[in-house]
């Protein structure tokens, strides 16, 4: 047979690319192929959202009219306005707590577990129903990538609803011996990392158990609670077991403050949880924290190096770093330092950072104009003490707020950005030489929620595991959450734990057995 | 290697949405660097024949669609091959080594490339002495394959690791470094003989050992995935963990191979497809 020449322009190039040998260096051979792979901008719509332009507060089983008072929420990926939400007042607050008592007292507290239990699944299969809508609203009002939306937010919340669901019903055998009770009417307050999420973190537990909640979502990603009130009203959910009063610092405040309440939840910033501790000083009200963390990702050298560059990348990239227990410090044994930081680097190298709503998006925007500045401001303190800065040469979006992934090397224990919270995708890389300075290295730190071991060595991860005060320890992963895993801090990191049976010990009551409630 | 680690990165990989444009790009890219096989008992002159004239002109109807890489067959069967693609791009490649199984006399083995390259083979594809391997013999597999490269001379050497026969990632990226460091110029996942065989973890773990190779050393060695290979979406997919993990120097067919024999129908397929808008019939495309 012969060959006739089918009119492709690549038979001859290869012909001659194969004759000639080809350098081992990677340019010459790039431009031969001349063939990039490229991604498609391939954005999730928003044509799904049904959005209204101005939001009231949710009493009563009603989504009422807009406030007087009312502040718009933004896009952050484009600064844009999406919607009003209305800032609730004091008057606000304490309807949606008398509300909430009145619906404890003759409602939710009457009715049989198992009748609460069916509410709490009908909440659960609505938002998997609806998840979709609940993905693309997350990512359009918090900025965070739609795939971690889609993947992590919204299915974790569902799952924490029908987790708890589970529990309802079957609360004596959470705490054999005793009898639990519910505690009351609760306080939540959440922050705006993972709006729906967290809202499923209080909501979810306080139910099972019997309580009714006032939620208080964050000033900046006020939406979903508002979504989730559709979901409520769907499911049928009795008047006043759940409000929703959105509003800034003083709805919050007033909420702290409101004595109606026996049990508040707060999760958000050390320094809010430690005024919120002070103001309900010398009340009865219970109190769960949920504040930072600086986690040390500890890398030995026996570790699986390319798993290891995954789960570092995951540990404080993934939600723009906007993740209490990010593994904000890396702690990297002398002996592979210069390897898993050459490898970081690479890995940075490929973050596709832009639009949220964009499938192959990587990271997205930072939440709001206060954090970019925030997260700016404590960089730039890591270059004024001498830490060496490293930012992979990407193109960052014109509008918006969107922060480059960062890596901090020649960093050590003393400066600000290995002590303080950054909030933000910013590494700072420290090293050890033995496990027990590894050990010194990472509990030296007033925070204490989580921490990475990285070792193929399964002995190690026991050990290192008994000497970390963190709450949570992963082992050769990271970011890794589940409703049945109970999370929640040591120290400055705050106290109670939420998620799993040790999650519903905050919203009970515990009598020993035997005695009528 | 961390093995849920890596399966979850390799999963992440296949999430990223290509361009269609690019698809296309990609689904080319994916025929030129085909190895396109047969390896059957049953290969006759007239099979290899018309396997050569379906490499040389894989759909006749589109001019966009290059030839591929090249065939893949049996020893005997190479001066068929050699007469057939004369003069054109598309390369000859031959098992070798007593192949699948590679546990012929070493004497006997090194005879059989010596006698594929004689015939015109410009590919060798040999498999990894798993018998040695996985008994701890490491440095009689590795100098196997030295010797294998030694008598293959000019020819590339293709060295299969038979990755569904090695238990873990943590052998297959072993198995990775010792092929390489004995010479071979190719990692080969699979003989396609045996049922588990290239998956995108797998992939994964092989392209990371040729990186770190290439980053210690400075030496390129190629990566050629086979068996199971069957759909465009496939390919895609591997080509993106390729592309993420090597990077656009290894996109070439000097650096990277797809050996597969149903595959090449399939990209046709989805070529047309994306091309003319229309869903395509298997019945359009030439079988071999």
């Amino acid at each position: 047979m012969t060959y006739t020449s089918p009119n492709h322009p690549n038979a001859t190039q290869q012909a001659e690319a194969a004759e000639v040998a080809v350098p081992v260096s990677g340019e010459v051979a790039l431009q031969a192929a001349g063939f990039t792979l490229d991604y498609a901008t391939s954005r999730e719509s928003t044509d799904i959202l049904n959005l209204r332009d101005s939001y009231g507060l949710f009493i009563d089983s009603k989504l009422e009219e807009p406030g007087s008072d009312t502040l718009a929420t933004l896009n952050p990926a484009t600064g844009e306005r999406i919607a009003d939400f209305t800032l609730g007042s004091a008057d606000d607050v304490n309807r949606a707590v008398v509300s909430a008592r009145q619906a404890r007292e003759e409602v939710w507290v009457p009715m049989p577990a198992a009748e609460r239990a069916k509410y709490i699944y009908r909440i659960a299969r609505l938002l998997a129903e609806r998840s979709r809508e609940f993905a693309v609203l997350e990512t359009l009002d918090g900025g965070k990538p739609i795939k971690e939306s889609r993947d992590v937010d919204i299915p974790l919340a569902s799952a924490h609803f029908f987790y708890h669901a589970g529990w309802a019903d079957k609360l004596d055998y959470a705490f054999v011996g005793r009898q639990p009770s519910p505690v009351g009417v609760v306080g939540a307050i959440i922050p705006w990392n993972f709006p729906l999420l967290m809202a499923a973190w209080k909501l979810a537990p306080a139910l099972a158990c019997g309580n009714t909640v006032v939620l208080k979502p964050a000033e900046t990603t006020p939406l979903s609670a508002l979504l989730l009130a559709e979901v409520l009203q769907d499911a049928g959910l009795p008047p006043g077991v759940v409000n929703i009063v959105t509003g800034g610092p003083d709805t919050g405040a007033w909420l702290v403050e409101h004595r109606g309440l026996d049990k508040l939840a707060f999760t958000g910033s050390t320094s809010i949880g430690k005024n919120i501790q002070e103001r309900i000083a010398g009340r009865t009200t219970r109190l769960t924290l949920e504040l930072g963390g600086k986690a040390a990702n500890i890398v030995f050298e026996d570790a699986a190096i390319d798993q290891c560059v995954e789960g570092i990348v995951n540990g404080i990239y993934f939600n723009q770093g906007h993740v209490c227990c990010a593994g904000s410090r890396l702690l990297v044994q002398e002996s592979v330092a210069d390897l898993v930081i050459e490898k970081l680097k690479r890995r940075l190298g490929t973050l596709r950072v832009g639009n949220p709503l964009d499938k192959n998006t990587d990271l997205g925007a930072i939440n709001s104009q206060v954090q970019l500045e925030k997260i700016t401001s404590l960089v730039e303190a890591g270059v004024d003490e001498g830490a060496e800065l490293y930012q992979p040469d990407c193109q960052l979006p014109a509008e918006g707020y969107f922060f480059k992934p960062t890596l901090f090397t020649n960093v050590s224990q003393s400066h600000r950005i290995a002590k303080e919270e950054i909030f933000g995708p910013v590494l700072s890389v420290l090293t050890f030489r033995t496990p027990a300075e590894a050990v010194e290295k990472a509990n030296n730190t007033a925070y204490g929620l989580s921490a990475g071991i990285w070792t193929e060595k399964g002995s190690r991860i026991l050990w290192m595991t008994e000497q970390m005060r963190a709450g949570v320890v992963w082992a050769n992963t990271f970011n890794r959450f589940d409703p049945s895993s109970p999370f929640g801090g040591y120290k400055e990191s705050g106290f109670g734990r939420e998620g799993g049976r040790q999650g519903l010990l905050p919203y009970v009551d515990l009598e020993p057995a035997g005695v009528l409630v | 290697m961390d093995a849920t680690g890596l399966e979850e990165r390799a999963a992440s990989l296949t999430t990223r949405s290509i361009k269609t444009s690019s698809k296309r790009a990609a689904l080319e890219l994916a025929v030129s660097c085909m190895d396109l096989t047969t390896l059957e008992g049953a290969d006759t002159a007239g099979k290899v024949h018309s396997l050569c004239a379906k490499a040389l002109r894989p759909d006749p109807t589109n001019p966009e669609i290059p030839p591929v890489a090249a065939v893949c067959v049996y020893p005997t069967l190479v001066p068929t091959a050699v007469e057939a693609l004369e003069g054109t791009p598309v390369k000859v490649a031959s098992v070798a080594g007593s192949f699948p199984a590679g546990l012929g006399p070493l004497e006997a083995r090194l005879e059989e490339i010596r006698w594929a390259t004689a015939a015109g083979a410009d590919e060798i594809d040999i498999v990894l002495n798993r018998s040695a391997f996985l008994s701890g013999h490491y440095s009689l597999a590795f100098d196997e394959i030295a010797a294998s490269k030694e008598v293959a001379g000019e020819a590339h050497l293709k060295v299969i690791l038979e990755v569904g026969e090695l238990g873990s990632y943590d052998q297959i990226r072993k198995a990775s470094m010792l092929a390489t460091a004995a010479g071979g110029d190719f990692i080969k996942t699979s003989t396609g003989k045996i049922a588990s065989a290239a998956s995108f973890p797998t992939a994964l773990c092989m392209s990371e050992a040729i990186r770190d190779i290439a980053e210690r050393t400075g030496r390129q060695v190629g990566l050629k995935l086979a068996g199971g290979i069957r759909t465009a979406k496939q390919a895609w997919h591997y080509l993106v963990i390729v592309a993420e993990t090597l990077g656009a120097d290894w996109l070439t067919p000097r650096w990277f191979r797809l050996g597969a024999s149903s595959l090449l129908n399939d990209v046709l397929m989805q070529h047309a497809k994306l091309s003319t808008g229309r869903y395509q019939r298997p019945e359009n495309f030439t079988v071999v």
